[in-house]
């Protein structure tokens, strides 16, 4: 057992199921997302995208690429979310609401592909 | 090191960024969600809690320590408590990060890899043709030099980092990439450019043999159709170098040695041969011939043995002087201090006509020849410079002959690499007669003067004179002699200062010191020699269409695609109204018929 393995495991793992539960639920209700678990989906991605700096493979090279997505999607979220929240002072109405969701969901899939590197990587590895 | 390794030092160093940048992410994340769940109180006293928004913002103010105070409402007593906290883990957070990063600035392995990194840039940018060139000694120096004046690139790498940055100092009009790195390994070669498109060849002059064909060989497998000059001081490199097909090998002291036979038996050969090798600048003084009789060399080594081996080709006899015992077969042999008066008399120096000193140490050589000539004024004195720094000690001892290996390899590698034609040249100068050679160099020295002229061969093909090029293949049938070619651009009545030497045809023929009237065709190769200056206007005439139809035929032609045109019709009315001119496009191949 490789120790780096499991922390690179962990955290991309992570990223993703905490970014799957902010996604799942109403599109437009803001009660089924917590903006909480989209603040630690933020902290585990920026986590799991440096833990990929310096892979010279490359798998590597598409494991940051695919973990910049999904930073750039969670920020994109943040941003949209804090914007509506203190800016324009809407609140979170169903619009905004579904705006951050769908960002979210577009770094979900980014995440998904991630994991499936992963889970590919591990195949290969006849051992 | 080798360039791989620097290459994963980037990436290294990109690794031991993780931890730091980690430990950032997280003291932001436990701060920022520690402050979003303390309990506050705004404005008018209601427990309230501070959004992300608001706490990413405050703490993202006092970690970096810019501090706009409590906002959006004062804070409470347990939001303060949390902030304290927060300050110092963010100070320690930082001054890690920053930390590590200057460390890892510092470290001497990541500065190299972007030393490397900004070399290997720079090479492969390179747009115009250069030369590599292994090895920044007073070899390398000189060429380098040369080099530049001629407006040539050129590619440094050299093994001791002192030299690499003495480069800097040298101040070259044109920018030399060096690197510090073992021109032994391929992977250092390919950086420094030697599968470029752009590189014209390779300059191997490393102070060491197996280095110097290492890169032979190097050059050989990994870019066979590049000429590479290699320097051997030995024998057995040279004849291995030769084996596995490499072009030019510069032994400069085989050179020499047959230099000094040249002079001896061919006195104006030689001073021709000297003339056009000469650097560019420098001015060549005729000095007095070689006397035949008995000679005096001191110091057996390298350089002696060959010295001794040609001079007794020649007839001559030869008597030695060396701290070792005599070697097997030979006669005359003194054992002895050559700076001393007594063995310079054993060795006979009275009754002599000239020494070659030619010990490893200058400061020997030059207290040998003062002591002989202090025994005898007449002699012809033949004197080693192993080291370009006692230059002015050299100077100022008048001998005839000084041999600085350095200058003999650079003058020889620049006359190989600029001008392919002169070695052909050169050969044939030696196998005409001595006559021949002084007439020439009468002729040449009295209408370009002792200083060493600029020597350079022309192709006439699309690339390297495509104004020419089109013209003869417009012209087809009407001959262009080279005397219309060598005039000058400006003024089609003076001739340009420069004399064509040889010429040599695209079906291999030859012509020998081509006349005014020989006509001159596609594919030829002229070897020209003259003033810089000539070298540049010709250069014109080669490129510009309308310099070259002005100079050939004394003719001025329209520029542009319509006034073209417009010539053209001029032409064909002229020529369809029945006129008895002959359409006055007839070349006219006078000027200084």
């Amino acid at each position: 057992m490789n120790l780096e393995k499991v922390v690179f495991g962990f955290f991309i793992v992570l990223a993703a199921t905490l970014n799957f539960g902010f996604f799942i639920g109403d599109l437009d209700n803001p009660i089924h997302h917590e903006v909480y678990e989209l603040f630690a989906a933020i902290v585990v991605n920026l986590i799991a995208t440096v833990l990929k700096f310096g892979d010279r493979t490359h798998i590597g090279a598409i494991h940051l690429s695919t973990s910049l997505v999904a930073d750039l999607q969670l920020i994109a979220a943040a941003l949209v979310w804090g914007y509506s929240l203190h800016v324009t002072g809407a609140g979170m109405t169903p619009e905004v609401t579904t705006k951050v969701v769908s960002l979210s969901g577009g770094a979900l899939f980014a995440n998904v592909v991630s994991v499936v590197i992963l889970i590919a990587e591990t195949i290969m590895q006849k051992r | 090191m080798n360039p791989a390794a620097y290459e994963s030092t980037f990436f290294l160093a990109l690794r031991r960024m993780r931890a730091p940048l980690i430990t950032l992410i997280l003291i932001y994340a436990v701060s920022v969600a520690g402050l979003t769940l303390v309990p506050g109180v705004d404005a008018e006293g209601h427990p309230t809690r501070m959004s992300l928004f608001h706490a990413f913002y405050f703490i993202s103010y006092t970690a970096t320590t810019i501090g706009f105070g409590e906002i959006p409402y004062a804070f409470s007593e347990a939001q303060r408590l949390w902030v304290i906290f927060c300050i110092y883990l963010s100070v320690i957070g930082w001054a890690y990060s920053i930390g590590a990063l200057l460390a890892l600035l510092q470290d001497q392995n990541f500065r190299n890899a972007v030393r490397l990194q900004r070399f290997s840039q720079a090479v492969r940018h390179l747009r115009e043709p250069f030369y590599l060139v292994c090895g920044y000694g007073e070899t390398g120096q000189l060429i380098c030099r040369a080099l530049d004046q001629l407006g040539l690139r050129a590619v440094v790498v050299e093994i001791e980092e002192s030299r690499v940055s003495q480069l800097d100092l040298h101040g070259h009009s044109m920018d030399i990439p060096a690197l510090a790195a073992d021109a032994r390994q391929p992977e250092v070669l390919k950086l420094a450019g030697l599968p470029h498109r752009c590189c014209q060849g390779v300059i191997a002059l490393t102070n060491d043999d197996n280095a110097n064909l290492a890169i032979a060989i190097a050059v050989r497998l990994l870019a066979p159709a590049l000429p590479a000059l290699c320097r051997a001081q030995s024998v057995e490199t040279a004849s291995n170098m030769a084996s596995f097909g490499t072009r030019h090998i510069i032994n400069p002291f085989d050179k020499f040695g047959r230099y000094l036979t040249l002079a001896l038996h061919a006195p104006a050969a030689y001073h021709l041969l000297e003339w056009l090798t000469g650097i560019p600048g420098t001015v060549v003084k005729p000095h007095r011939d070689p006397p035949r009789g008995r000679w005096v060399l001191c110091g057996h080594g390298r350089f002696g043995k060959v010295m001794v081996s040609m001079l007794e080709q020649e007839g001559i006899p030869v008597t030695i002087i060396d701290q070792a015992p005599p070697a097997e077969g030979r006669e005359r042999w003194v054992r002895g201090d050559a700076a001393a008066a007594p063995a310079l008399r054993a060795a006979g120096i009275e009754q002599a006509v000239g020494i070659v000193a030619c010990t490893k140490d200058d400061v020997d050589n030059l207290s040998i020849v003062v002591t002989a000539r202090e025994l005898n004024p007449e002699l012809f004195v033949v004197l080693r410079q192993n080291l370009q720094a006692n230059q002015a000690l050299f100077d100022a001892f008048e001998s005839d002959f000084t041999v600085v290996p350095s200058q003999i390899i650079a003058r020889e590698c620049l006359a190989i690499l600029t001008t392919p034609l002169l070695v052909p040249f050169l050969d044939e100068i030696k196998q005409r007669g001595e006559a021949w050679a002084s007439t020439l160099l009468d002729q040449l020295t009295q209408r370009f003067g002792w200083e060493a002229p600029a020597v350079w061969s022309v192709r006439v093909n699309a690339d390297q004179a495509p104004a020419l090029a089109h013209t003869l293949a417009m012209s087809a049938g009407v001959a262009v002699p080279l005397g219309n070619l060598l005039l000058d651009p400006h003024d089609r009545s003076q001739e340009l200062e420069c004399q064509a030497l040889y010429l040599t045809r695209a079906d291999g023929s030859v012509v020998m010191l081509p006349h005014r009237h020989t006509p001159i065709q596609a594919g030829d190769r002229l070897l020209l020699v003259g003033h810089g200056v000539a070298q540049g206007a010709l250069e014109l005439t080669l490129h510009n269409e309308n310099t070259c139809d002005y100079v050939l035929w004394g003719r001025e032609i329209p520029g542009g695609w319509i006034w073209e045109q417009l010539a053209r019709l001029h032409a064909c009315w002229q020529g369809a109204g029945g006129s008895t001119s002959g359409g006055g496009v007839k070349p006219d191949p006078g000027g200084v018929g």
